[in-house]
C-alpha cells in the first residue's frame, strides 16, 4: 500500500469542554475516494477542518500529504481543494472571476489561471454562464461552481462538505456524474454526508462517525454485509399500533427495529418474512421490501435514525 | 362561510395599519440602544459643536447678535432639530422599506394575512410619527437646556420639524418603493441628496450667502423651508406671511403626495 | 517524493518565520478588491469623492462669510475656508478608510464569508488583512488626489508644503484601516457596528476641524488630543499652510503606532476566527 495522503491518530477538537471530535483515528491513501458518514454534529466538520488546516487539534496526531497542519497551514492549503458545506462564492464577482481571482490567492500566474478557469467552467458546464452574477445561479450550478473553484489548483486532495445537500435530485445526479470523473482521473477524494445513498454511489471506504467517535469503518457493501442483511422489510400498522405488534413478532426476520412511524425487519428475503407475519394473521397497512443500506448500518450501530 | 370571512377581516380593515406600526416597534427595539445613543447624544454634539463652539468663532468676528439679530446658537439650533428629524426619516423610510420589499421580504408576508398594501406604508408613516416625536421632543428639550430658544412659541418648531420630515422621508420612500435591483441608490441618494440638502438648505448660515446658482438648492429643499419655519417660532424671525404659507403649504403637500404615492406603489407591487 | 515536499518547504519556513501568517500574496487580495469594485458599483465608490467637496463649499463659502479668519494653533492668522480644508481632507481619509475597513469587512466576514474561503487557500490571515487595508489606502488615495486638485484651485494650498500633505493622507488612512479591521473582527451584530458611528461622529465634530480646540476647556482639550483624528487634522493643517515644525512628528509616531498595533490586532484576529 503507498504512503497515505491523510493520516489522523487519535484526533481530538475541544471546543471548551464540549469534545467535537472525540480521538479519531483513519488513513487516506493517494486516489482513494473516503467518506465520513454521520448525523448533523457529528464532527465530520471539525473532522474536514483540521485536515483542511484551518482549525488547530486540541490533540492526536494529524499529517496530511507528510505534513503538520499545525506548522504548514499554507503549504498543505496550496494542494487542496475545498468545498465548504454552504457555498461560500464571492457575489461581487461574476462566475468566471470568481474562478480567477481564487486561482490568484495561491499564487498562480494569470494566464494558467485563466485558462484552466475556461477548462473547469466546461468540466462544470457553466460555460454559457461566464459573465452570469453568482446570484443568478441555481443552487445546483452554485455547488458545481464551487466545485470548479476547489479544483483551480489542480489539487492533490478535494474536500468536499456534504456536498449535494439541499440540491433537488436531478441536481445531485449531475454533481455525482462530475465527482465521479474526478475519481475516474485519480483525484482523491474526502466527503462527509449524512445521505447514505451518496456514501454508496462515491466512497470506496467510509467511517462511521457520531458523536465525535468512529463507529465503523469499511466499504459501503462490508458495511452492510457486517451490520445488517441483505434486505429489509419496512411495515407500518399505524402510529398507535406499532409497539403492540412489534411483541408478537417474535422468530421474524434475523432482527427488528420499531421505530416510531414503522417496524423494520431485516432478512436476506423480504418477501417470506411478510408471507410469515401474514400468516400470524397481522395485516400492516403498508410493507416495503428493500434492499439493505447504509441507514440500517447507522441505525444499528447507533440505534437512531441518520436524518433526524 | 362567507360570513366568517367577513367578520375575520372586521379588525385587520380598521386596524391593520397600527398593527404593522407595532411590528415596527418591536423591530426599531432591537437597534433601541442607536435610537437612544443618537437621540440623545447628536442633539448634544451639534448644539456643543456647532452652536457653542462655532458660535465662539462667528461672535469673535461679527459679535455676539450677528446673524439674524441673535446669537449663532440660536440661529443654528432651529435648523439642527429640522436636520435630526430629517436625519431619523432618511433612515427609517428607506432601509426598513427597501428591507420589506426586497432583502427580507416581510411586506409580502403582511400582505398574505389580511393587511392591504396601504396600511403597510401607513403603519411605517405612524411608527415614524411617534419615533420623530421623541427625538425632536429629547432635542428641543436640550435645546433649552443650552438656552438656545429665546421665544415661547419655540416649542411649535416640534412640530415643524416632524413635518419637514415627514415631507422629505415620504417622498424618498416612494422612490425607494420603486426600487426593484438594488445597486447602493438608497447610498447615492444620501451622499447627493441628504447631504447637499444638509449643507445647502441655510442650516449652517443664511441662505442669502450663498451665491445665487446655489440657493435653488435651498429652494426646493422641505429642509430650508422647514427651516425657516421654526426659526420664526424659535426667535420670530421676521418673514413675509405669504412665505410662511408657502413654507406649510410646501411640507404638507409633499408629506401627502409622498404617502399617498407609496400606497399606491405598494399595492402595484404587491398585488402584482 | 512526498517527504521532499517537506524537506524543501521546512527550509524555506525556517528562512520566514511568518510563513503561517504570510503567503507574501496580498496582492491577490487586492485584485480580487478591484475587481469587484469594477464589476458592482463603482458609482458609490466614486461619489465618496464628492462628500468633502460639499462640505467645503458649504461652509467654505456660506460660513466662512460669518467667520472671517481663523487663527491656527501656530498663530497663523488664515480665511476660515483654507482652515477647514485640511481638515475635511483628513477627515475624508479617516472616513474612506473606516468605511472599507469596518462596514464592507464586516458584511465581508458575517454574509458573503469571503475571507473562510480565502484562508482555505494558501494565503495567510496577514495576506487577508493587508490585501483589504491596502486596498483601503488607495482608495483613499484617489479621495485625496481628487481633493487636492480642488484645494489648489481654490488656492487653499498655502505652501509648497502641501504636496506632502498627500502621503500624511495615507498614513491617517492606514492608521484607522488597520484599527478599524482589527475592531470589526470582535463585532457580531449591526447593533454593535453602530458603535462605530457614536466613537466617529464625535470626533469628526471636535477635533479641530471646525474651530481651533482653544475654544474648550483644558480638560476637553487634552481629551480630543488623544484621539486620533485631532493629529491628523494638525499634521495635514500643518502642511497645507506651510506651518512645519518639528513636533508634527509627534503626528506621525502616533500614526506608526497605530499602524503596527491595528496590523498586530488584525492578524491575530483573522488568524483566531478562521485558523483557530
Amino acid at each position: 500500500m503507498p504512503a497515505p495522503v491523510i493520516a489522523a491518530t487519535n484526533l481530538v477538537k475541544k471546543y471548551k469542554d464540549f469534545a467535537a471530535v472525540d480521538g479519531i483515528s483513519f488513513e487516506v491513501a493517494p486516489g482513494e475516494s473516503f467518506g465520513l458518514l454521520g448525523p448533523n454534529g457529528a464532527g465530520k466538520s471539525t473532522t474536514m477542518r483540521m485536515v483542511g488546516a484551518v482549525s488547530t487539534r486540541t490533540s492526536g496526531d494529524l499529517s496530511v500529504l507528510d505534513l503538520d497542519p499545525n506548522q504548514f497551514g499554507p503549504e498543505i492549503r496550496s494542494q487542496l481543494g475545498v468545498v465548504p458545506q454552504s457555498d461560500n462564492l464571492d457575489s461581487e464577482l461574476r462566475v468566471r472571476d470568481n474562478l480567477i481571482v481564487y486561482g490568484r490567492y495561491f499564487g498562480l500566474p494569470l494566464s494558467h489561471v485563466k485558462a484552466r478557469a475556461d477548462e473547469l467552467l466546461a468540466f462544470a458546464q457553466l460555460e454559457d454562464k461566464a459573465k452570469s452574477k453568482v446570484d443568478d445561479l441555481s443552487g445546483g450550478m452554485k455547488r458545481r461552481l464551487t466545485i470548479a473553484r476547489a479544483l483551480i489548483n489542480d489539487p492533490r486532495i478535494l474536500l468536499l462538505d456534504e456536498p449535494t445537500t439541499g440540491l433537488d435530485p436531478q441536481a445531485r445526479h449531475i454533481l455525482w456524474d462530475r465527482l465521479f470523473r474526478l475519481k475516474e482521473q485519480g483525484t482523491t477524494l474526502v466527503l462527509t454526508t449524512h445521505y447514505m445513498d451518496e456514501a454508496e454511489q462515491l466512497c470506496d471506504r467510509l467511517v462511521v462517525v457520531d458523536k465525535g467517535t468512529i463507529m465503523a469503518e469499511g466499504s459501503p457493501a462490508a458495511l452492510i454485509r457486517e451490520y445488517s442483511s441483505r434486505e429489509v422489510l419496512e411495515v407500518r400498522f399505524g402510529s398507535e399500533k406499532n409497539a403492540e405488534v412489534a411483541g408478537m413478532l417474535d422468530g421474524i426476520g434475523e432482527r427488528v427495529d420499531v421505530l416510531p412511524d414503522r417496524i423494520l425487519v431485516y432478512s436476506d428475503n423480504g418477501e417470506a418474512e411478510l408471507v410469515r407475519m401474514t400468516e400470524r394473521g397481522l395485516h400492516p397497512i403498508t410493507s416495503l421490501v428493500r434492499r439493505s443500506s447504509l441507514e440500517d448500518v447507522f441505525l444499528r450501530l447507533t440505534g437512531r435514525s441518520l436524518i433526524e | 362561510m362567507s360570513e366568517q370571512a367577513r367578520t375575520g377581516a372586521v379588525k385587520p380593515r380598521r386596524f391593520g395599519g397600527w398593527y404593522v406600526a407595532e411590528h415596527r416597534f418591536r423591530v426599531m427595539r432591537s437597534y433601541l440602544q442607536t435610537v437612544l445613543v443618537t437621540g440623545i447624544g447628536n442633539p448634544f454634539l451639534y448644539l456643543f459643536a456647532m452652536g457653542v463652539g462655532l458660535g465662539s468663532l462667528v461672535s469673535q468676528n461679527l459679535g455676539p447678535d450677528a446673524v439674524n439679530g441673535v446669537s449663532y446658537l440660536q440661529f443654528v439650533a432651529p435648523a439642527l432639530l429640522c436636520s435630526a428629524a430629517v436625519t431619523v426619516t432618511a433612515e427609517e423610510f428607506t432601509y426598513p422599506v427597501l428591507l420589506g420589499f426586497k432583502w427580507n421580504p416581510t411586506f409580502y408576508a403582511m400582505n398574505a394575512a389580511p393587511i392591504a398594501p396601504g396600511q403597510i406604508i401607513d403603519g411605517i408613516v405612524y411608527s415614524v410619527i411617534v419615533r420623530l416625536f421623541a427625538t425632536c421632543g429629547i432635542y428641543y428639550v436640550f435645546m433649552l437646556f443650552f438656552g438656545a430658544v429665546p421665544h415661547v412659541w419655540g416649542v411649535v418648531s416640534i412640530l415643524v420639524a416632524m413635518l419637514t420630515g415627514l415631507a422629505f422621508g415620504t417622498v424618498v420612500m416612494a422612490y425607494v418603493a420603486t426600487i426593484e435591483q438594488d445597486s447602493g441608490q438608497v447610498a447615492m441618494l444620501m451622499r447627493f441628496v441628504l447631504l447637499p440638502m444638509f449643507l445647502f438648505s441655510g442650516t449652517f448660515f443664511p441662505l442669502s450667502s450663498m451665491p445665487w446658482f446655489l440657493q435653488w438648492i435651498g429652494w426646493i429643499s422641505p429642509l430650508w423651508h422647514g427651516t425657516e419655519l421654526s426659526r420664526v417660532f424659535a426667535y420670530g424671525a421676521s418673514e413675509p406671511l405669504w412665505l410662511i404659507a408657502v413654507h406649510v403649504l410646501y411640507l404638507a403637500a409633499l408629506f401627502v403626495v409622498g404617502w399617498a404615492w407609496t400606497r399606491r406603489i405598494a399595492a402595484r407591487r404587491l398585488n402584482k | 517524493m512526498i517527504s521532499t515536499d517537506s524537506r524543501l518547504v521546512a527550509s524555506v519556513s525556517r528562512l520566514r518565520p511568518m510563513r503561517s501568517l504570510y503567503a507574501g500574496n496580498a496582492t491577490s487580495v487586492m485584485q480580487r478588491g478591484w475587481l469587484a469594485t469594477r464589476s458592482s458599483n463603482w458609482m458609490v465608490i466614486l461619489s465618496g469623492f464628492f462628500e468633502p467637496i460639499f462640505y467645503l463649499l458649504s461652509l467654505g463659502i456660506g460660513l466662512g462669510s460669518l467667520v472671517g479668519t481663523v487663527t491656527t494653533s501656530t498663530g497663523q492668522a488664515i480665511p476660515y475656508v483654507a482652515f477647514i480644508a485640511p481638515a475635511l481632507l483628513a477627515t475624508a481619509a479617516m472616513n474612506g478608510a473606516v468605511y472599507d475597513s469596518t462596514w464592507n469587512v464586516f458584511f465581508k466576514m458575517h454574509f458573503a464569508k469571503l475571507y473562510q474561503g480565502m484562508l482555505s487557500t494558501s494565503l495567510g490571515p496577514l495576506d487577508v488583512a493587508l490585501g483589504e487595508i491596502l486596498l483601503a489606502l488607495l482608495r483613499g488615495a484617489l479621495y485625496a488626489v481628487g481633493f487636492m486638485i480642488v484645494m489648489q484651485a481654490l488656492g487653499l494650498n498655502l505652501s509648497w508644503w502641501s504636496i506632502l500633505a498627500l502621503p500624511a493622507v495615507l498614513l491617517i488612512a492606514f492608521g484607522f484601516a488597520s484599527f478599524g479591521m482589527g475592531i470589526t473582527s470582535y463585532m457580531k451584530t449591526f447593533q454593535q457596528m453602530d458603535w462605530i458611528n457614536f466613537v466617529m461622529l464625535p470626533m469628526f465634530l471636535l477635533s479641530a476641524t471646525f474651530y481651533p480646540i482653544t475654544v474648550y476647556p483644558e480638560w476637553i482639550r487634552w481629551f480630543i488630543q488623544a484621539m486620533p483624528l485631532w493629529h491628523g487634522v494638525e499634521l495635514v493643517r500643518g502642511l497645507t499652510t506651510g506651518a512645519i515644525s518639528i513636533a508634527m512628528l509627534w503626528h506621525v509616531l502616533y500614526y506608526l503606532v497605530m499602524i503596527v498595533l491595528g496590523l498586530v490586532l488584525t492578524t491575530r484576529r483573522l488568524r483566531a476566527l478562521f485558523l483557530d
